[in-house]
């Protein structure tokens, strides 16, 4: 930029060189941000499905006792020596900084926390036996140890080639738990919800004083609870069968316990594993993450009813938000009289994009939950009161609420894109006869869709990620049914439902085990953020591809 | 726009002008014709109309949004009034106390001579009256209790004590509801010696609880007795008995005109009517300790009337002069309690004659001489309503439980009842953002602590430590934000590569559209923990970059030409990105070793010890990172639009009169985009007040006044995420969570309305070039 190739230091000053290289370098900090933080967002969620390898290490405390501990290695970080020393750990003297490595263990069963830190000095080289075994447990976490052999109904099975018996046992166990799961959930499910109509019917008829039609209900309802027996009796049936498998384990300091088969989600011995089976295993793991409810508190498991709470959320709001935004666009910029009203109007639409979601959320708590909820449940669901149906927070009120949140988006997208048409198209369709409600309808409109398409998917955007609202109106730690299934009216816009966004929140601050939630809260982000970006990448695209469009109309 | 209109005009005007319509001069072709064309006219104007309904339905819908917001706020604005009325028919004798029940349909009433009676207010239920004293004895003192379960003491000029409770018994006969009125009698039906035998008692207090009873009785000698009695468990439940013991209180006062027990059985104050307070903890009622000695009214006032506020900690004292004061035992540094005067109320003129606490909340109502009722809250230091002369000679006062029923005798013996709309008390100006005197506090502070497990808690409604803690979010938020948001729009708007820039802006924008609970999620649990461990490495990056930017362009502006020249202008950018991530990497990884070398391994202990700063692991550094992130996309994005719009024949003009590139940015550039940086400064700032979740995960969300980097506070609207769900409907907690949603609303509004005129000005002069 400076003529000379090496002036002088106060020229060089001068010239205003160093500070260009300053705003260059705000520019490069903020790439650094944005790039490392989704770096550092996609290792932490990509990293934790993959099978790591366990390993054995003794630990020498600084008081001289010692510890064998068997593990994976999730964490590592350094710590000056201080600090190490003030939680009495063992530090060379002249060591300025340690590193320590966060270690899971699990066995949270057998008493300790899951996780340590240890530091590194303290620990021995570690040795990974080929025998370990990681066995994912439905409670209480992962258990790390060696199997030394399977029960049957309590009895050590003698003999026995563990390794060939366990698949087929577990195999049982899995689809056991599958029909059982399957009873509990759907058909047991189902059938209460039945009787809950019927209970209301009757007490509605009990008010009329009906008792004709009270009596005529008694059929089904004898049908319903001999359906329920039948029932009970083959979730009874299932579930002493399940109880039938043990496997023998040991942990690494020679703990023995019997793990019940019923209980074991998964098993590998990670030091065994070849990479083709580790991808495998990692897919799967994935799979399971998007697809399967969450376990233990949310800690474990997938998210599946979250994924499918937002996009449901996402759905109704759409349909919402999407008439009602593109004829508030259509009026203020094809019918409503140009003047300080309507731009006043406009200039007030706009800035409702920048008001706190929070405040929404009070809105929709205030006036949607409280007062539309209340009088709806006061006017057409009296006879289920004192329990609320519609004046509870829940997944049509959260729809409304964000509709309204994301509507200025959609009308502030659709009205850009009402502009952008070519004012020559508009002439030409009413030169040749079109009412003004043809022109709109037949031409401005169809082509100002992909305007329509990019304010609604700004406006989706928008709401999968919103949840400070949806925490008043709407979304709850663990519902327990989806708003879709397959009884009667199928969708449940009255029910409360899970959220991704809710989900990080909930699990990363109140879950009790923040250690072990960590990967799958890094996991769930991950998820968010493609979703949103693939969403606002796309709206990108299509406003990019509409400008083309249109320059090309205009020219 | 215009020219559309016109056609549209022309157009109705065109089938205005058609001649009627008859079937004499149409031809069939031509009828079918015009009934087509008039049924598109009409679907034309049905269009028109549905879009201007559906569009004005969903302006206004929007606009719901701040008038219910008003709406429900409204209410907290609106003071105290009197509404129904009723007055009994027959006069009820010579009261001297008076209560009502929980429902106010039967207030209790006893008379100066011992006779009581239960009378149904509005039911028809019967009345049920009696006298409450025993044969044989002699009627010489009684008191009233002040709280929801007020015991009744009556002392007797046998130096017997008796105590009596009403209560009620409710039950409902379809749907109407019936109140069984009948006496309890917590110590038992029989008196009991207060004083020895045979001392005359002239004034008597007591309160009783599940377990203990304590009474304290001055007899006409002047000696001042306490009385306590524990409860012995038994094996049959009914069949209790006291042990009871006895202390003599030595007496300072030689006068005492009032007794007053707190209902927690542990301050007893001797009152006399010059306004001398002697102050006792009767904690351990085997020996009661004179705490305080003091004068508390001028030479030539006199107490006319003394109560406790509800929850029994504070002391209403009323004089002759008309003044209410409020006193509160206040523990100094030593853990010394002293009787302090908190609030005054001088609403009134007369001399007091009865002051009545409500039942749960920190309000009273006091009466005077001239019959004035006076209506206030402590907390909100609120009168909340004057009646002049609402009464005439008044003889007793007392409120119902909820605190929406006065009850009053007057001089006719009439017991009279008022209904009170009296919602809010709790809020007023002062209430909400100035210091208060809060109970068992040492001085006036802002506190905001809207929900305690104890029923008798003083709800504290300060919305200053929130508002502070909204803005000490937004500071340190801008001060991250501002610099390197609008530095960075700086150069990519003027100086960066033009095919770079394609790809560098969407970049940093789409950042605006992460969702902000990642963001939170992140500064909580990976930010903070990493900010503790390698406090000098942050604090020092943000020494060490802008340095390292300068020495980068140094060392680039001696590297030989022919280097130098084979990276296009504008691709700066791109040499420092690895030079960012090898200063940050050194900041961390120097870190730690410069933090056991000077700091003994520990900063955040060293700031605790060495400078006495408090240092929260989820702070204000925490905060600022991660919300400064959150609104660098919004500012980057306007301002670089502001400065890419700069018309370019200014900067060519500039440029061609010699001006540096640098001058042309620093005269020109940002002189002339200074208004939209502005406007983006002021969009950032409202996405900062407003933002809920990343203050919410990321700070320790205490309600603090704190201005230092190293601790947490607690925002308006994370106060607001929190504290909603569990807030009771219509209550003054609701409602002022609702005007705390109306703040950030018409802040953020104010903000961005601001920032938009400013920049459609900007547009118009920008055109205008």
């Amino acid at each position: 930029m400076t003529p000379n190739p090496r002036p002088s230091f106060t020229h060089w000053l001068k010239s205003g060189n160093p500070w260009v290289w300053m705003t260059a370098g705000a520019v490069s900090l903020s790439l650094v941000m944005v790039f490392g933080l989704l770096l550092i967002i996609a290792i932490n969620g990509l990293a934790h499905f993959w099978p790591a390898r366990v390993a054995k290490v003794v630990q020498e405390r600084a008081d001289g006792t010692h510890e064998t501990l068997l593990g994976e290695f999730v964490d590592a970080e350094t710590v000056t020596a201080a600090r190490v020393r003030d939680s009495g750990g063992r530090v060379p003297p002249d060591a300025t900084v340690v590193k320590r490595l966060l270690l899971k263990v699990g066995n949270r069963d057998l008493g300790d926390s899951d996780f340590r830190w240890v530091p590194e000095p303290e620990i021995t080289t570690p040795d990974y036996p080929a025998e370990a075994v990681v066995i994912e447990r439905s409670e209480w976490g992962n258990f790390y140890g060696f199997i030394t052999g399977l029960s049957e109904h309590g009895k050590a099975l003698d003999g026995a080639n563990v390794w060939a018996e366990l698949a087929p046992r577990l195999q049982r166990g899995h689809d056991l738990r599958e029909q059982i799961a399957h009873i509990e959930k759907r058909e047991i499910g189902s059938v209460n919800y039945q009787l809950e109509q019927l209970r209301l019917r009757e007490r509605v008829l009990g008010k009329a004083g009906d008792t004709a039609g009270q009596q005529a209900l008694l059929a089904p309802r004898a049908v319903l609870e001999a359906r329920f027996a039948a029932l009970s009796d083959t979730l009874a049936g299932l579930n002493s069968e399940i109880k039938r498998d043990g496997l023998l384990v040991t942990t690494v300091t020679g703990v023995e316990r019997t793990i019940p088969i019923e209980k074991i989600v998964r098993l590998y011995r990670p030091n065994q594993m070849r990479w083709r089976e580790k991808i495998a295993h990692y897919c799967v793991k994935l799979g399971e993450f998007v697809s399967d409810e969450p376990r233990e508190a949310n800690t474990e498991g997938g998210v599946f009813p979250a994924i499918f709470g937002t996009v449901l959320m996402v759905m109704v709001m759409s349909v919402l938000v999407t008439p009602f935004g593109v004829i508030a666009a259509v009026y203020l910029r094809e019918y409503a009289k140009p003047g300080p009203i309507t731009s006043a109007i406009r200039i007030a639409v706009n800035n409702l994009a920048g008001v706190p979601s929070v405040v929404y959320g009070v809105f929709g708590f205030g006036f949607f939950v409280y007062f539309l909820g209340g009088n709806i449940d006061r006017l057409f669901f009296a006879d289920k009161l004192p329990a609320p149906t519609f004046g509870t927070p829940g997944l049509l009120w959260s729809a409304l609420t964000l509709a309204l949140l994301t509507v200025p988006v959609v009308i502030v997208a659709t009205e850009e894109g009402l502009a952008r048409i070519p004012r020559a198209i508009r002439e030409g369709s009413l030169a040749l006869g079109a009412t003004k409600a043809e022109t709109l309808w037949r031409t401005v409109l169809p082509m100002a869709t992909p305007a329509m398409m990019t304010g609604l998917i700004l406006a989706v955007a928008r709401a999968a990620g919103e949840v400070a609202p949806l925490m008043m109106v709407g979304v709850v730690k663990l519902a327990p049914s989806l708003p879709l299934d397959g009884d009667f009216p199928y969708l449940h816009l009255d029910r409360k439902f899970m959220h991704l966004g809710f989900h990080i929140f909930d699990v990363g601050f109140q879950s009790p085990n923040v250690e072990a939630a960590r990967p799958l809260v890094y996991a769930t982000a991950l998820l968010l953020v493609v979703i949103i970006m693939s969403l606002n990448l796309a709206a990108i695209q299509i406003r990019n591809r509409l400008r083309e469009k249109y320059n090309a109309a205009d020219h | 726009m215009a020219y559309l209109t016109v056609t549209c005009a022309t157009d109705a005007e065109l089938t205005k002008n058609l001649p009627p319509v008859t079937d004499a001069n149409l031809s069939d072709l031509a009828k079918a014709e015009l009934s087509h064309r008039g049924w598109r006219m009409l679907k034309d104007r049905l269009f028109g109309l549905v879009t201007a309904i559906g569009g004005v339905t969903v302006i206004l819908a929007i606009l719901t949004i701040f008038f219910y917001l008003l709406y429900v706020v409204f209410p907290l604005l609106r003071g105290a009034a009197l509404t129904t009325e009723w007055r009994s028919t027959a006069p009820l004798g010579a009261v001297r106390y008076l209560a009502l029940n929980e429902y106010a349909d039967v207030a209790f009433a006893v008379n100066d001579d011992g006779s009581y009676r239960f009378e149904p207010v509005k039911t028809g239920d019967a009345l049920v009256s009696g006298n409450l004293v025993p044969r044989g004895e002699r009627l010489t003192a009684a008191h009233g209790g002040q709280h929801a379960q007020a015991t009744f003491a009556l002392g007797f000029a046998s130096g017997k004590v008796l105590l009596v409770r009403p209560s009620y018994v409710v039950n409902f006969t379809g749907n109407v509801r019936h109140t069984a009125p009948q006496l309890t009698y917590p110590a038992g039906v029989a008196p009991i010696n207060a004083a020895p035998a045979g001392s005359v008692i002239k004034l008597v207090t007591a309160e009783a609880s599940g377990e203990a009873i304590t009474i304290i009785a001055l007899t006409a000698a002047n000696e001042l007795y306490l009385t306590h009695l524990s409860r012995q468990p038994s094996l049959l439940e009914d069949d209790s008995t006291f042990e009871q013991h006895q202390v003599q209180i030595p007496l300072a006062e030689p006068l005492p005109a009032f007794l007053m027990m707190d209902v927690d059985q542990s301050e007893l104050y001797v009152i006399s009517a010059t306004g001398h307070v002697t102050y006792y903890d009767i904690r351990n009622k085997e020996a009661p300790k004179l705490v305080q000695d003091l004068q508390v009214t001028a030479a030539d006032t006199k107490i006319t009337a003394a109560a406790f506020l509800s929850g029994g900690t504070s002391l209403l004292l009323g004089d002759n002069r008309g003044t209410v004061t409020q006193w509160i035992p206040v523990r100094d540094e030593q853990n010394n309690y002293r009787l302090t005067r908190i609030r005054r109320f001088t609403a009134l003129s007369g001399s007091i004659l009865a002051i009545t606490p409500e039942y749960y909340r920190k309000g009273f109502a006091a009466l005077d001489a001239s019959g004035t009722l006076g209506l206030f809250h402590t907390t909100s230091e609120a009168t909340l309503l004057i009646v002049p002369h609402l009464v005439n000679a008044p003889r007793a006062l007392a409120y119902s439980a909820h605190a929406d029923v006065l009850a009053m005798v007057d001089g006719t013996e009439h017991l009279t009842l008022r209904g009170v709309s009296n919602a809010h008390p709790e809020v007023s100006w002062r209430a909400l953002w100035g210091k208060v005197w809060y109970e068992g506090r040492s001085q006036p502070e802002f506190i905001w602590q809207s929900s305690s497990a104890s029923s008798d808690f003083e709800p504290k409604f300060s919305l200053t430590p929130l508002a502070f803690g909204t803005l000490k979010a937004a500071v340190y938020a801008m001060a991250f934000a501002i610099p390197v948001a609008i530095l960075g729009a700086l150069y990519t708007a003027y100086f960066m590569h033009a095919r770079l820039r394609i790809y560098v802006k969407p970049s940093i924008e789409i950042m605006a559209a992460l969702p902000t609970v990642i963001l939170g999620f992140l500064a909580g649990l990976w930010l903070a923990p990493l900010i503790e461990t390698h406090l000098i490495g942050v604090l020092g990056a943000t020494l060490l970059l802008p340095l390292t930017f300068f020495t980068a362009a140094l060392v680039w502006s001696r590297v030989p030409g022919l280097l130098r020249h084979r990276v296009p202008d504008g691709c700066e950018v791109l040499l420092l990105i690895p030079v960012v991530c090898v200063v940050l990497w050194l900041a961390m990884d120097l870190s730690q070793p410069l933090e056991q070398l000077w700091f003994g391994g520990n900063l955040p202990r060293w700031l605790t010890r060495e400078l006495g700063l408090t240092y929260d692991q989820r702070n204000s550094l925490v905060v600022g990172i991660a919300m400064g992130f959150a609104v660098i996309p919004n500012i980057f994005s306007i301002s670089e639009d502001a400065i890419f719009g700069v018309p370019r024949q200014l900067t060519t003009g500039s440029l061609a009169l010699g001006a540096t590139p640098w001058q042309t940015v620093t005269r020109v550039v940002l002189l002339t985009a200074s208004p939209g940086i502005f406007s983006a400064i002021m969009i950032g700032l409202g996405r900062a007040v407003g933002e809920t979740m990343i203050v919410l995960m990321s700070t320790g969300n205490t309600p603090i006044i704190d201005a230092s980097i190293f601790t947490g506070f607690r925002a308006l609207s994370a106060n607001i995420a929190v504290e909603m769900p569990e807030s009771e409907i219509n209550s003054t907690h609701y409602r002022i969570l609702f005007l705390a949603a109306l703040v950030l609303f018409a802040v953020t509004f104010i903000f961005n309305t601001v920032a938009e005129v400013v920049r459609q000005r900007l547009r118009a002069k920008y055109g205008n070039l």
